[in-house]
């Protein structure tokens, strides 16, 4: 009897992903600079997130039409957002035939107590996370993959560093605790005790673990990597630099090569201007994204 | 270079092997066989020509040295893909359809007959490719309701399905079976 849509194939389909880089499109001509760049998915949106801050207003799923002349101009996967706990989102980029569906703080969240049930889905999901706690509570609802949060369109990459430092040092303690010690460690970061006597087990989470939210240069794809990521998600970061072609092939090989500096140096001569960027620190408690979800 | 590495680097070490991750055509010299794995082809592909493993690996295939390729590396290996004039290495006389069974949410896993190898194999199939067609030498170890799903050329192994999204090394140990039939083969020519 075939299965669809079982733990193994969802989380699986993210394990193919490893090692790669997920670039922001929005529309076909960028899907396939993408794709040619080396991409190993594209995620369909109506505007990148640079953008998205720009404009204000409510942020929701992208208009079907985009997403299916993404579907329609490659070959390799296509993701898309859903706003998080906007399950009927969800199920029309499921019916699309999305590949990966991303349940985003990015766009305006629909709801502030639920994430949507991921489990009633054959489609996989990924979810952003700060923490190890916030991932396995994501994890617990069915995310098939999880991605650090970042501050998604600024260009800054000090967020990213931020969360994934944080899972990555959270993991580590995990892992060296007795089991005695777990069950009122699974109470402090608010995760599932399963799910925390897995990470404690194995010393790492149950499913792929990438960084997104302002990685912009070729540095800042390696020093992800070197962080403890599985790949990089480039959302404004390609698209509105000087140079997407260049910037995109230079982020595609130094997340390969993450440890060959010499590379690294030359993969960033004479690339142009990167994206503007924020600083962080500037931005107003309501202009953060990262903050959405919980 | 990309993909579920580190999943067939623990499968091929339950197996009884020494493994590495390979990203340099330099790193070839010392290996006894390679395994391409699953992941994007179209990234893997160009990543291959960038860093010369294109040249590099028909050169490592034409020392008869064994490959195998699951998913993405299948298509690495064919020698035929449909819809598309190109190839990536071309090595394997198969014809293969990227994508054959639909988008991700018609990937799945299943019992199946491997020849040689297993009565109960579990194939995950995650946008998985198919095998149109084979050549003379070509033996079809695995079949999908009538689609080719595995098959062996001399030295070279491929599967449309990831056996190393599973705990099950028996694909991996008859891999490593060719390759010792290699290392027999290498001694006896040496002498």
């Amino acid at each position: 009897m075939a299965q669809q849509g079982t733990e193994r194939v969802k989380r699986g389909m993210a394990e193919m992903q490893k090692g790669g880089v997920i670039m922001d499109v929005v529309n076909a001509e960028q899907a396939r600079i993408a794709e040619a760049a080396g991409a190993v998915a594209v995620m369909a949106l109506e505007r990148v997130p640079a953008d998205i801050r720009a404009a204000g207003g409510v942020a929701r799923m992208a208009d079907p039409t985009i997403i299916e002349e993404v579907m329609n101009a490659v070959s390799i996967p296509v993701m898309a957002k859903a706003r998080i706990g906007h399950f009927v989102e969800a199920k029309v980029l499921e019916a699309l035939g999305v590949d990966y569906i991303d349940e985003s703080e990015v766009l305006t969240p629909a709801d502030e107590v639920f994430h949507i049930n991921k489990r009633e889905f054959t489609v996989p999901f990924v979810c952003g996370a700060r923490d190890l706690g916030e991932a396995l509570r994501r994890i617990g609802e069915g995310a098939s993959m999880i991605r650090t949060k970042g501050e998604p369109g600024t260009g800054n990459i000090v967020e990213a560093v931020r969360h994934q430092r944080m899972m990555q040092s959270q993991i580590r303690k995990v892992a060296s605790m007795s089991e005695d010690e777990l069950m009122a460690e699974a109470k402090a970061l608010g995760a599932p005790y399963e799910l925390l006597k897995q990470v404690h087990d194995t010393g790492k989470l149950p499913v792929v673990n990438f960084a997104a939210g302002g990685v912009s240069t070729p540095a800042d794809a390696a020093l992800m990597m070197h962080l403890g990521s599985d790949g990089v998600f480039v959302g404004s970061g390609i698209f509105k630099s000087e140079n997407p072609e260049k910037f995109a092939r230079a982020i595609v090989e130094a997340t390969t090569h993450y440890e060959d500096y010499e590379l690294i140096g030359h993969l960033s001569k004479g690339l142009g201007n990167p994206m503007k960027g924020i600083d962080v620190a500037s931005l107003l408690e309501n202009e953060r994204m990262a903050v959405r979800g919980w | 270079m990309q993909g579920a590495v580190a999943e067939h680097i623990r499968l091929l070490e339950q197996a009884g092997a020494e493994a590495i991750a390979v990203k340099r055509v330099e790193q070839l010299a010392e290996l006894d066989g390679l395994v391409i794995p699953g992941g994007e082809s179209t990234a893997i592909g160009k990543l291959m020509k960038k860093y010369g493993f294109d040249v590099a690996l028909k050169e490592f295939s034409a020392q008869k040295k064994p490959l195998f390729g699951t998913c993405a590396g299948m298509i690495i290996l064919a020698g035929e893909i449909e819809g598309q004039d190109w190839t990536h290495l071309g090595l394997m006389d198969i014809k293969v359809a990227r994508n054959a069974f639909g988008r991700q949410r018609e990937s799945f896993e299943t019992d199946l007959p491997v020849a040689g190898i297993a009565e109960d194999f579990r194939a995950v199939f995650i946008r998985a490719p198919l095998i149109r067609e084979v050549g003379e030498e070509v033996d079809i170890l695995a079949r999908y309701k009538d689609e080719i799903v595995a098959a062996r050329q001399g030295h070279l192994l491929c599967a449309s399905f990831h056996p190393e999204l599973t705990d099950d090394k028996r694909m991996h140990a008859y891999f490593l079976e060719m390759v010792r039939e290699y290392r027999t083969q290498e001694a006896a020519v040496a002498q």
